[in-house]
């Protein structure tokens, strides 16, 4: 269950971003993305997500391991909680939600429609969905996102009994978790160069 | 991933298409020039339309063209699709337009043509339709290109349009010969001599339409030179951006 | 696949006049025409199987913005994309969905309406008959519609001009069919037809509609 990337380069709207990443996401590790905004991190996830296309290099992982959550939760608002998680267990060909809706204190909120929770509790059901997922390798896009403290340490504790488990996340954030085992990669010196202006065919890209 | 197609072509489409511009444009307009001339003075009057039938030196050239163009965009567009070949995206993109205009000058002309002889400008008639569904195809097509701002998506979504549309208007051509017979006379050209338009007709004709290829020709590497230039630029100020 | 349908299905029934919203459109549109052509019990009786099918046709298209944007705005189309599941059948499930909530109701209503329209006693089982076998090819081609112009702000005109020229041979053999049929001829050629378009549309679209949403997520 090894994420293995090599020499990757990624490219957002045809134009590079970043170059000669390189990293491995054994199991139980944390990999916490760093970078300041637009420095490709989304891109970078999204590319092993396999949204897009890479501009060169290569990414080994095994089949239907990985699992992404981006900025959007994917959550339909007029859906319970525990119907928007049972959607997306049956669409990864599981059942089981309580222990997903435990991990990340929805219970109570179960049958409520998700169009009334708060934007926090929003983002603790998109947490909670990669629980349902069973996939062990988590691609997470900024996951703390309007999270209060307490919500921050249970997404910390899901992290780390997930790597406990042997599962692995690669987490892009600018905030501490507390995960004092996960490595830093931060991508700010990966960016991509422009070719010179007066390349005429690089230019057409 | 990257070949040698997708950075040496551009260039070298410029600078081949530079050489050969003047001669095309030279021999398009010549051509027509010889063709019209000689079509629309120096043939006799028709037997039963009279003068009207010399709009046929306009008609059948464009309407033969408006859809060469399309066929000219559906092999652009597998080209791209298969081979990722930038120019041929752009090609296709430049083509869309001419073929639009030469469907409206072919629409044009019929009605001019249709209302001495059938005595309206419009019927609903199977080839008259099918150009204005093909016409209605190019406007899609055209939109489509329009509205999207990634070029490369833009080429992929236009390239997959242009085959399933390219389906959809075979589908139409026979679902409106089924439902409405028509007035339009057969094909003016075919390999049967027997029913090819009179030879005093065919030879201006040849050269009007050899005129209308060369024309579409020329307007075609001409857009896509343009094409070519505005996308480059597209992706200069993208680099600038970038810094 | 299941839960994907059963999800389309539930979103359709509770998302507030989703569901009813063609239905009623349709009822509109019918309701108009005598105020255009004049109530002429004869005229709407020959123009009926033709407004009634170009009505169906004109409510499917409203509702065809809806089969991908929701998702797409609330980031269930990427999920979906990094999910187990193959695009075409997600393509394919949101087409059927669509179809479940817009066709199949035109279909029952368009009986109905035909009384509206002054459809003599032969014309009712040849429209509905019609209809039912061409709103599926209707629900799939404006998918691929659809996902073309997911990406794109304010893309509902776009997507009725690029849908539109697409929807003219469905409409032609399914008029075409509906119209023999009330004038008590033999419509079997043009059933036939329509029913080919429907099954080609189903098998191949599919392909095509996946391959341009994966190009629009990227």
């Amino acid at each position: 269950m090894t994420l293995k990337v090599t020499d990757l380069c990624i490219a957002r709207g045809g134009i590079p971003v970043l170059t000669g990443v390189n990293f491995t996401l054994a199991p139980g590790a944390a990999l916490i993305l760093r970078g300041p905004n637009g420095s490709g991190k989304t891109t970078l996830l999204r590319t092993l997500a396999g949204l897009q296309p890479p501009l060169g290099g290569r990414i080994e992982a095994p089949p239907e391991s990985l699992v992404y959550a981006g900025h959007a939760d994917g959550i339909k608002q007029v859906l319970s909680v525990a119907e928007n998680l049972t959607f997306w267990a049956r669409v990864f060909g599981r059942r089981d939600i309580d222990a997903a809706l435990a991990a990340f204190e929805l219970a109570p909120l179960a049958d409520r429609a998700a169009g009334t929770l708060s934007a926090g509790q929003k983002r603790r059901l998109g947490l909670a969905r990669l629980l349902v997922t069973g996939r062990p390798v988590w691609l997470l896009d900024e996951p703390t996102v309007s999270l209060d403290a307490h919500a921050t340490a249970l997404f910390a504790a899901a992290v780390r009994a997930h790597l406990a488990e042997g599962g692995s996340a690669l987490i892009a954030t600018h905030i501490d978790l507390g995960l004092a085992e996960a490595a830093a990669l931060d991508v700010a010196p990966l960016r991509a160069r422009a070719p010179a202006p007066d390349d005429f065919d690089g230019v057409f890209a | 991933m990257r070949s040698l197609w997708e950075y040496a072509n551009p260039a070298r489409f410029i600078r081949l298409s530079d050489r050969v511009l003047p001669w095309i444009t030279a021999l398009a307009l010549a051509a027509l020039v010889i063709g019209l001339v000689w079509g629309l003075w120096f043939t006799p009057d028709e037997r039963r339309q009279g003068a009207t039938v010399k709009i046929m030196f306009l008609h059948v050239p464009s309407a033969l063209m408006a859809i060469n163009a399309w066929l000219m965009m559906l092999v652009a567009s597998l080209i791209w699709l298969i081979r990722r070949h930038h120019v041929s995206a752009l090609a296709a993109r430049a083509a869309a337009p001419v073929g639009a205009v030469m469907t409206l000058i072919a629409l044009a002309t019929g009605a001019i043509w249709g209302q001495p002889t059938w005595g309206t400008w419009w019927v609903w008639d199977p080839r008259l339709t099918s150009f204005l569904i093909l016409f209605l195809f190019y406007l899609g097509y055209i939109a489509l290109w329009a509205a999207i701002e990634d070029d490369d998506t833009a080429a992929d979504l236009t390239s997959v349009l242009c085959l399933v549309g390219s389906v959809f208007a075979v589908l139409s051509r026979y679902a409106v010969l089924f439902w409405n017979q028509g007035l339009h006379q057969g094909a003016s050209l075919s390999m049967d001599a027997e029913e090819n338009v009179d030879n005093v007709f065919y030879i201006p004709l040849l050269f009007c339409i050899a005129g209308f290829v060369l024309l579409f020709i020329a307007l075609v590497l001409l857009r896509t030179q343009t094409e070519i230039r505005a996308r480059r630029m597209r992706a200069l100020l993208a680099r600038e951006r970038m810094g | 696949m299941i839960a994907m349908l059963g999800r389309d299905l539930a979103l359709g029934v509770r998302a507030g006049g989703g569901f009813g919203l063609g239905l009623a459109f349709f009822l509109i549109v019918v309701t108009l025409v005598p105020f255009g052509v004049g109530p002429h019990p004869d005229l709407l009786a020959r123009i009926g199987p033709g407004m009634l099918w170009l009505g169906a046709l004109l409510a499917c298209l409203l509702s065809l913005d809806r089969i991908f944007a929701l998702d797409w705005e609330d980031g269930s189309l990427d999920l979906l994309a990094t999910a187990p599941l193959p695009m075409e059948g997600v393509v394919s499930m949101k087409a059927l969905a669509h179809w479940i909530t817009t066709g199949l109701p035109l279909v029952a209503a368009a009986p109905a309406l035909g009384v509206l329209m002054n459809l003599p006693a032969p014309a009712y089982l040849p429209l509905t008959l019609t209809l039912l076998l061409g709103t599926p090819a209707l629900s799939v081609i404006g998918t691929f519609g659809a996902a073309l112009t997911v990406g794109i702000k304010r893309g509902g005109l776009l997507l009725s001009l690029l849908v539109l020229p697409l929807y003219v041979p469905t409409l032609i053999y399914g008029a075409e069919a509906a119209r023999r049929g009330a004038a008590a001829q033999a419509y079997g050629t043009p059933l036939m037809m329509l029913a080919g378009i429907t099954c080609g549309a189903i098998a191949l679209l599919p392909f095509a509609s996946a391959a341009v949403l994966r190009v629009n997520l990227r």
